[in-house]
């Protein structure tokens, strides 16, 4: 039997109806009668959990309003210019560059770094992978109270380190200036692993048939890497660039936990403060306000980046 | 082969299609059947915060003892920690399923809530008269005005409680002080000196959730200014809340936190946390609440154990020299219940029953909290708990917590400021100052 026939279903007869109808139907109507089933529900969703959302926040945030009934106190763009006034904000943003500096200087090159080595196929190399995974999939409040455990200077793990080198504990998160760096170790533990996962995806699709070319030349490790991995890897790095710079504006999860912004607020980032200064206290005005100024910071970052970095991928 | 594959294939995925339709059928039949059941009787959905078991404990013997009473009620509880409880209210109050009970700290935040219409008018109820006396006459005057507002009644008092330092009398002894000398805000610097020269950590705080450092400023402000004092702030009068009264509180805090009385790493701590320190008796005092504190430095203790109740002591809140405060001007909470909008009457009934005489002796008798029914206090045999009690009932001017009475906006600034203060970083001027801009911005 040839290989045709072979591949053809038995019941062939039936099935080559069916995909002559499929297909005569195309041909008659268009792709429009799959357009207009499939595209509402989704239009719909998107507009109802995105878009409205985010055009109320923009209502709400010329408002003086606590949270409660209609919002009725029009105050048009005063908590813009309340938010200006408040340091607290510029503590939030320059944390949340922070977050992304790190994010991207060292928790990237981290990832990378781990990626190369457990993406061989080595012995325990997907034992490795799946450790260096599980702190993505622990939730970040339970990832944020173990870490407050953790830096306890009375019954946590850095007192138990302490004590056994014989120094007094710190206290990190009691620390005014402190407090960031140890949320900021956090956040690379968390997220790095899902990183290194992309990364190993993105080496494994290298061909190797360009590494062993590179043998033959007499290429070193370090020369591989540059000349044939970065370059190759190059969309990938720049897809966790931008998950990393929108992840890390985001931040909020983390942080509660562990310093709820802060001592005096020196931990906050741009939704906690959202949170702490304008949920808890009722003005849910001002804290729309506060979140408008983080959409437009991440559409900005979002559009120029695919432009400019992203524009042939 | 496979055609005949096909043809089960298919009829599978019919199959599969007809159970899936029937167990929806058989689900929705079951919903409304369900349903039928639960209309019969009425639900009465209770949201609390408290952490004591011994409470809870208590409420589940009246919860019992109502449902006994009343067949056809089920009074339904539900807990949400302190924190979370005042974040996530609003947004509860709002829902299509509001808890019908909920606790009050009343203050500001029961005024935002009046306004927003969310809660139920029981003036007519109170009013009642029942033998000739009204529900409302049952209560403490002071604690039934807490819940008073534009003339009308909106919660039900449950409980009083007074804020005082509570210390470890075997690290007072080890360190040479005297508790019974100190009257005065300077002896009470000398006996931080003196317990911080004995090596003793003087002070416990909690300042991750920075309204136990609030407790300090709030009461120096009453010693300083009294009553009038806060008044006067409120109209505005005399620079507001940053007019001097409270610079002067202000520079009196820090005083003491100059002297880094606190524990390690007390910004990070809450309030389990540093009760926990002080009951494990590395710390010599801490400034709680009169009910509370005894159990929970006990429970959140390392051994379990924390302070035996024998070699605990209670010191009321120094005078501050110059201030025209009273000495017995008291700081403390006024706690109760109040009712969403659409509370069945069964709430109201059992609310009633919550906080009558007899149960709120109970609570007294057991020295759980200190009742807000009248006589009822007298019940309470707890030394500790007697004191504060009875310097209760004396009290010429009882100054509900400033984060909750200020509202939620002000109340937080008040925390973040005196936080600041004494962390040191801010003064005692712009400290007063951020609160007084609060303060105008919210009126």
């Amino acid at each position: 039997m040839s290989l045709a026939a072979r591949l053809r279903p038995a019941g062939g007869a039936t099935i080559g109806r069916r995909r002559g109808t499929l297909s005569t139907a195309r041909r008659q109507f268009g792709v429009a009668p799959v357009v207009f089933l499939f595209l509402p529900p989704a239009l719909l969703l998107f507009t109802v959990f995105v878009v409205l959302p985010i055009g109320e926040a923009g209502w709400y945030s010329l408002f003086n309003w606590n949270g409660y009934g209609a919002p009725t106190e029009f105050v048009g763009l005063h908590n813009y210019e309340l938010l200006w006034r408040t340091p607290v904000f510029f503590t939030a943003l320059t944390n949340n560059l922070l977050i992304i500096a790190v994010s991207i200087l060292v928790q990237i090159p981290l990832a990378l770094c781990l990626a190369t080595l457990v993406s061989n196929r080595i012995a325990g190399a997907v034992t490795f992978r799946l450790i260096f995974f599980l702190p993505y999939v622990l939730a970040d409040v339970a990832a944020g109270l173990i870490w407050r455990f953790v830096y306890d200077g009375d019954y946590g793990l850095v007192a138990a380190a302490a004590s056994l080198v014989g120094v007094q504990a710190p206290y990190l998160l009691a620390e005014r200036g402190l407090a960031i760096y140890a949320i900021l170790v956090v956040v690379v533990w968390k997220y790095f692993g899902f990183h290194m996962m992309l990364f190993v995806a993105g080496l494994q699709t290298i061909d190797p048939s360009y590494y062993e070319a590179a043998e033959i030349d007499g290429a070193t490790r370090f020369q591989k890497f540059r000349s044939i991995t970065l370059p190759l890897l190059a969309p990938t790095l720049r897809l966790s660039v931008f998950f990393s710079v929108i992840g890390s504006l985001q931040l909020f999860d983390l942080v509660m936990p562990m310093t709820g912004g802060g001592p005096s607020n020196s931990s906050q980032t741009m939704v906690t403060f959202l949170y702490s200064f304008g949920i808890t206290r009722m003005r849910i005005g001002f804290g729309s306000a506060i979140g408008v100024v983080l959409f437009a910071i991440c559409v900005l970052f979002a559009f120029g980046y695919k432009r400019t970095l992203m524009r042939h991928d | 082969m496979g055609q005949s594959r096909l043809r089960v294939s298919a009829t599978s995925a019919s199959r599969s299609f007809c159970g899936a339709a029937l167990a929806l059928l058989l689900g929705v039949a079951s919903l409304l059947a369900g349903s039928q059941v639960v209309r019969a009787e009425t639900t009465v959905k209770w949201l609390y915060i408290e952490t004591n078991p011994a409470i809870i404990q208590y409420w589940k013997d009246i919860i019992g003892k109502f449902e006994q009473a009343h067949p056809g009620v089920k009074i339904e509880t539900q807990f949400l920690e302190n924190e979370a409880y005042k974040a996530k209210l609003p947004t509860l109050l709002q829902s299509s399923d509001p808890p019908h009970i909920f606790y009050s700290w009343a203050g500001g935040v029961l005024h935002a809530q009046v306004d927003s219409g969310v809660l139920k008018d029981i003036t007519a109820e109170m009013g009642k008269a029942d033998a000739g006396k009204s529900w409302g006459d049952s209560y403490n005057k002071a604690a039934l005005k807490a819940f008073t507002y534009k003339g009308k009644i909106w919660g039900v008092p449950n409980n009083l409680s007074e804020i005082d330092f509570y210390y470890n009398k075997k690290l007072f002894q080890k360190a040479g002080v005297d508790a019974t000398k100190i009257a005065t805000w300077s002896d009470f610097l000398g006996a931080v000196k003196a317990l911080k020269a004995a090596g003793i950590t003087p002070i416990a705080v909690g300042g991750a959730d920075k309204w136990p450092v609030h407790f300090y400023w709030v009461y120096l402000a009453i010693r300083q200014g009294g009553l009038q004092g806060f008044q006067d702030a409120l109209a505005g009068k005399n620079g507001g809340f940053a007019g001097p009264n409270f610079v002067k509180a202000g520079e009196a805090f820090k005083q003491l936190a100059d002297l880094s009385p606190f524990q390690p790493g007390y910004l990070a701590a809450k309030w389990p946390a540093f009760a926990g320190t002080f009951g494990d008796g590395r710390a010599a005092m801490v400034l709680a609440f009169s009910a509370t504190t005894a159990n929970l430095q006990r429970l959140n203790a390392a051994d379990q154990k924390g302070i035996p109740l024998e070699d605990l002591g209670l010191l009321h809140f120094p005078t501050l020299e110059g201030g025209t405060g009273l000495p017995t001007d008291t700081m403390g909470g006024i706690n109760g219940w109040l009712l969403g909008k659409n509370a069945p009457p069964e709430a109201v009934e059992f609310l009633r029953f919550l906080t009558n005489a007899e149960n709120q002796r109970e609570l007294a008798a057991r020295n759980l909290q200190i009742p807000a029914a009248k006589g009822a206090p007298q019940a309470v045999t707890d030394p500790l708990l007697k004191i504060a009690a009875q310097s209760l009932a004396a009290s010429t001017y009882h100054q509900n917590f400033y984060d909750q009475d200020l509202g939620p906006a002000v109340g937080r600034v008040v925390n973040d400021a005196t936080t600041d203060l004494a962390s040191g970083a801010t003064t005692p001027l712009a400290a007063a100052q951020q609160i007084q801009d609060a303060w105008a911005q919210e009126h």
